[in-house]
């Protein structure tokens, strides 16, 4: 790249900006950021919201008095971890190492699925205590924002298997190693997202 | 033609708050017009000058950038906007909307209601209330509060100056005067709903004295506005005559302003 | 089954849509029948709608917005009809629970269905072109976008004889659009036509900001793009901050609506005036995302027409981003009269204030740059004089409004109604018409209509101030808003020359159909052989018109602003892709039905969610996801076309020099 050139001594070097259209491996990433961008943000209206309604519990149960922190700490080990589990299924594709792949990735899977299963358990013994979202503001929000996250991560679980599958069908096709950064990327950022939930939502309970 | 028909509007306002408006918006559309119309001028003088088939115009295809043109378009909007925001800052303050005026007088206190679709008036003081009309004696501030029953409308009465929202749930507040006798117009500037064309009341502005007067009789002309009552007043409906009701309940409007009471339509009402 | 679908749910009683859906009816089944007759499906359903070519997805946004510019329209005569007639309380002939939903109407087809897919139509088209490369970074994302977008319009349209539109305005503010107060579909139809389209702009937001970013003709560097890149730039970096707002403001009502959710309602501690400030932090981005592409269509045709350079380059691209990033701190001028208080008001009061620096500072570059030009007055250069001319005075009724104790008197009356017309149709309107007659013959190989053209600029012109002044004069005169009828019999002479404002308009946007026949029965004789029709600086008009399916032979190599001028008058090097270079074959992105296939079952989808039938919406769903997958197993993406080919092309299209 330039670098090089310039530590030879050689002619100043052409700016990046000048060297014409990317390789799709960096348009497609920088897109896929840009969209990353954009869930962010959305992310960051439903804590706006939440920041407003917390404490619009209309009689109701408060943050403080529902959310269980083991239990939200067993969730918060899982979710993190399987962002290891990713980053060296990553790696693996990198390396083109099928097994390997798969092996991290199932256990990401495993994982992510956990993180949910807890997640739809704690939801569920909240509408069952008569704390649903239609129970007040601070519930409603509540459940938008994490319930928001939780959807990411089933979307999430989803293209993960798609993605195996592709793999079992179309190979390492540099198209396939593209889409696995993005899905990487978008894993990280959810595990980013959450680390704010638990944060604001749990640790910030009142 | 325009400032004739203008005689009951903005530029036409009859109280200090709507005087101190109406020379903000002469002042600072004065001070844009500056820019403004030299602007338009020199775009057709320009536009014209250096049409392509005059040969006595310059041709200058390359030429790019001015330092010194560079400063001036900068600093001249920069400018007009510094003294506009000065404008800004310290107009948003004296006219705040809940800043009490300043007067002898003591402020006679309203509590408004918006309805579906007309305006209740709370003379908490007075323990009396009106529908769709207002009177207030004049060169005596007025301190509104203000809520609503249902979706949120706006409280105006264009030649006395601003406008406040009202909203279910919430108390809004408003600083009124009225320095000239007289009838005038109010309506809500927000809208919400079908009915919303026909939020329109009389602002009658009088004498201490008429005003006294208007007093007794509403208080002589009986009914009784409590909660019952008011559930009925709050119901959907469209143009009424004004209404008065000689007796309230103190409580009426906080209770309404917390947003306990707030009105639902029936499917048939949403309609 | 159905629902809440059954046949009392279509107005055979409202002879207005009736009529209209019959007319609409008949014209659709005589174009359908019209095509299906001469066999053109094959051609269309190739050439264009599977079509990822940024160039003809460009013209499709145009075509759609046009259409949608006549449906816009068609509310305004209703509207201004009904105003003219009201006077002194009398009840016209629109009931209020119509007249409600007319103007509701309006605003959000204006604004989402023709502003913006004008606007982003415009960029679709030139950008590429204009960076010196062969497409958009995601061309079938684009497709997505464009077919996303078709069916939010479907959608809106039918909500004209299948249930009801809203009734709420275009923000649909609640508690009046919560389920309480607005119980029918009608604001179900406005949200999920807007949430579905509003993706697509995301999508389209994300992909040309790539573009613009990523893949550039080697050479060309941030201080080489041309300016009209450079303002797309930041339309779209705001689409993409500030449309993930609007699809998270509108989601909250949706579960409001939808699943009793409370974050806007009355009771349960739900805050309306949380919608208020979410809603204007998308949507005051939303009106600079529409004027910024505007102003980079003015610089393009101020510098072609001047036959000079644009006047400060570096301070127009300065207050681009200028403007882009102050757009998103000043929303709160929308609701000054909501109560937040002197210090609040006066904040955003001075940081609107503050974005009309960089706005002035690109007048006085537009009209520098008409200083020691030699100015050809075309149709183009009309519509420039006429917006810098008519946007000032929009602009300073806008700043005017800043000062919050000015806005106390005159917001939501007429005078705001006027205001924002003021800049919307003499920035934006004024900015796409010129974009479009600026690049038609790019796009279709031949010139519009001149004499036709100004004759629709002097509609548009005089209708817009025969419209509009009387509007401002009623505002200062106390009347507001969304008013159905009124009590002031004096205003109505006024509102009767509204009424001719917007026939004179009308009259333009008839002229615009006449022009656009009369141009293609007469193209044979000025058709457009030298690519470059205009004397044009930038690399669009280095190429034939209509380009190729590739754009550029060979890419461009480029060492400075307006290249291609630079090449023609010899003051710079010839543009790397002259014909005497060898050929190679060139890849492209192949066909795919993927975006209107995605579009159908979102129509399937919306429809369903709108009158509660869980079936079809499963249905949508499920089939949205399989096209998704089966464009995701798509290997065969690329078409090469040989060298020969593109030789053959090169051979017929041998420009003669301008």
């Amino acid at each position: 790249m330039s670098a090089t050139s310039e530590s030879l001594g050689l002619e100043p070097a052409i700016p990046l900006s000048q060297q014409g259209p990317a390789p799709a491996r960096v348009v497609a990433g920088f897109g896929f950021w840009l969209f990353l961008l954009s869930d962010i943000i959305l992310f960051a209206v439903l804590f706006a919201s939440y920041a407003v309604l917390s404490s619009a519990i209309a009689g109701g149960p408060a943050g403080v008095e529902l959310f269980d922190k083991r239990h939200v700490f067993l969730e918060t080990l899982c979710l993190l971890t399987s962002s290891v589990t990713c980053g060296f299924g990553t790696l693996a594709v990198a390396r083109t190492d099928a097994r390997a792949l798969y092996l991290w990735m199932l256990a990401t899977f495993a994982l992510g699925a956990a993180f949910l299963w807890m997640e739809v358990s704690e939801f569920a013994g909240m509408v069952s205590l008569g704390a649903g979202p239609s129970h007040s503001a601070f519930l409603s929000s509540f459940f938008a924002l994490v319930g928001t996250h939780g959807l990411h991560v089933t979307l999430g679980l989803v293209w993960l298997v798609l993605m195996l599958l592709q793999v079992a069908t179309l190979g390492f096709q540099p198209m396939v190693a593209r889409r696995f950064f993005c899905f990487g990327l978008f894993w990280h950022a959810l595990d980013i997202v959450w680390i704010g939930v638990f944060s604001i939502v749990y640790l910030g309970a009142h | 033609m325009m400032l004739s028909s203008c005689g009951d509007g903005v530029l036409d306002p009859h109280g200090p708050i709507g005087l101190a408006e109406r020379l903000i918006l002469t002042d600072a559309t004065a001070v844009m017009l500056a820019v403004v119309i030299p602007v338009i001028v020199l775009t057709l003088a320009f536009a014209w000058w250096f049409r392509a088939g005059n040969q006595r115009a310059r041709y200058q295809p390359d030429w790019q950038y001015s330092g010194r043109i560079e400063l001036i378009i900068w600093a001249i909007p920069a400018l007009l906007i510094a003294f506009l925001g000065g404008m800004a800052w310290i107009t948003s303050h004296d006219l705040d909307p809940p800043k009490p005026l300043v007067s002898k007088e003591a402020a006679v206190e309203i509590e408004v209601v918006s309805l579906d679709w007309r305006w209740l008036f709370i003379y908490p003081s007075q323990g009396i209330a009106t529908v769709n009309q207002l009177t207030v004696p004049v060169g005596v501030p007025i301190h509104f509060r203000l809520t609503s029953t249902s979706v949120m409308n706006s409280f105006f009465i264009p030649q006395l100056g601003s406008q406040i929202y009202t909203m279910p749930g919430m108390t809004t507040q408003l600083n009124l005067q009225a320095d000239q006798a007289g009838t005038y117009k109010g309506l809500s500037a927000q809208f919400s709903g079908d009915g919303f064309s026909d939020m329109h009341f009389a602002l009658v502005v009088t004498s201490p004295a008429q005003f006294q007067q208007w007093l007794g009789e509403t208080r002589a002309r009986g009914g009784g506005l409590n909660q019952a009552v008011f559930a009925e007043l709050a119901r959907p409906s469209h143009a009424t005559e004004p209404l008065s009701y000689g007796q309230v309940d103190p409580e009426l409007f906080n209770t309404v302003a917390s947003g306990k009471i707030a009105t639902q339509w029936s499917a048939e009402e949403a309609r | 089954m159905f629902g809440r679908l059954s046949w009392a749910v279509i107005p055979f009683d409202q002879p207005i849509i009736m009529i209209t859906v019959a007319t609409v009816g008949v014209v659709l089944a005589s174009v359908l029948g019209l095509v299906t007759v001469k066999g053109w499906w094959p051609y269309l359903w190739r050439e264009w709608i599977t079509s990822v070519d940024h160039k003809r997805i460009g013209v499709m946004y145009m075509i759609l917005a046009l259409v949608m510019l006549i449906r816009g329209f068609s509310d305004a005569i209703m509207m201004r009809t009904q105003q003219a007639l009201a006077a002194g309380n009398a009840a016209g002939y629109l009931p209020p629970e119509h007249y409600d939903q007319v103007f509701s109407a309006h605003g959000t087809i204006m604004i989402f269905f023709m502003a913006m897919p004008f606007v982003i139509g415009l960029m679709n088209f030139a950008v590429p072109l204009q960076l010196g490369v062969r497409d958009v970074a995601f061309p079938v994302l684009n497709s997505v976008s464009f077919w996303l977008t078709a069916a939010g319009v479907l959608l809106i349209n039918l909500s004209l004889f299948v249930g009801e539109f809203a009734r709420t305005g275009w923000l649909a503010y609640p508690p009046l659009s919560e389920l309480a107060y607005s119980p029918g579909v009608g604001v179900d139809y406005y949200l999920w036509s807007l949430q579905i389209s509003g993706l697509g702009t995301l999508l389209s937001g994300i992909n040309l900001t790539t573009t613009i970013l990523k893949m550039r003709a080697p050479g060309m560097g941030y201080r080489r793009m041309p300016v009209f890149c450079w303002t797309a730039l930041a339309s779209n970096l705001l689409i993409v901050a500030a449309f993930p707002v609007l699809t998270a403001t509108f989601a909250m009502l949706l579960l409001d609506r939808y699943c009793g959710f409370h974050f806007f309602t009355n009771d349960l501690g739900g805050s309306p005036m949380m919608y208020v400030s979410l809603i204007w932090i998308w949507g005051h981005p939303e009106v600079y995302i529409l004027i910024l592409p505007a102003f980079g269509v003015f610089s393009e045709v101020v510098a072609t027409f001047s036959g000079r350079a644009l006047f400060g380059y570096r301070s127009m691209v300065l207050a681009t981003m200028a403007i882009c990033v102050l757009s998103f701190m000043v929303w709160l001028h929308h609701f000054f009269t909501m109560g937040a208080g002197a210090d609040v008001n006066a904040f955003f009061g001075i940081m609107t204030m503050i974005i009309a620096v960089p706005t002035g500072v690109k007048i006085f570059n537009w009209l520098f740059t008409l200083y020691g030009g030699r100015v050809r007055f075309t149709v183009p250069i009309y519509w420039t004089l006429g917006f810098m001319v008519t946007f000032v005075i929009g602009g300073m009724t806008g700043v005017l409004m800043a000062i919050p104790p000015a806005d106390f008197v005159l917001h939501n009356s007429l005078f705001l109604i006027a205001h924002f017309h003021n800049v919307a149709i003499g920035g934006v309107v004024f900015g796409v018409m010129a974009g479009y007659t600026y690049w038609f013959p790019k796009a279709f190989g031949f010139k519009l209509n001149e004499r036709i053209g100004k004759a629709v600029f002097w509609c548009w012109f005089f209708g817009f101030y025969l419209a509009f002044m009387p509007l401002y004069a009623l505002g200062l005169m106390g009347a507001t808003r969304r008013m159905q009828h009124y009590p002031d019999l004096h205003w109505q002479p006024l509102m009767l020359v509204a009424l001719a404002g917007a026939g004179l308009i009308l009259c333009g946007i008839i002229l615009t159909g006449v022009q656009l026949a009369v141009s293609i029965r007469a193209r044979g004789r000025n058709r457009d052989l030298t690519g470059d029709p205009w004397n044009g600086r930038t690399l669009e008009w280095s190429i034939p018109s209509p380009p190729p399916a590739w754009n550029f032979t060979h890419l461009p190599e480029v060492d400075r602003t307006d290249a291609y001028w630079a090449a023609k008058d010899g003051s710079g090097p010839a543009l790397a892709h002259a014909t005497d270079r060898p050929v190679a074959a060139v890849h492209v992105p192949r066909n795919t039905p993927t975006g209107v296939f995605v579009a159908f079952f979102a129509v399937v989808l919306g429809f369903a969610l709108i009158w509660r039938i869980e079936w079809l919406a499963v249905i949508g769903l499920i089939g949205a996801a399989a096209v998704g997958l089966r464009q995701a197993w798509q290997k065969d993406r690329e078409m090469i076309i040989t060298a020969d080919e593109v030789s053959e092309f090169e051979r017929l299209n041998v420009r003669k020099p301008a």
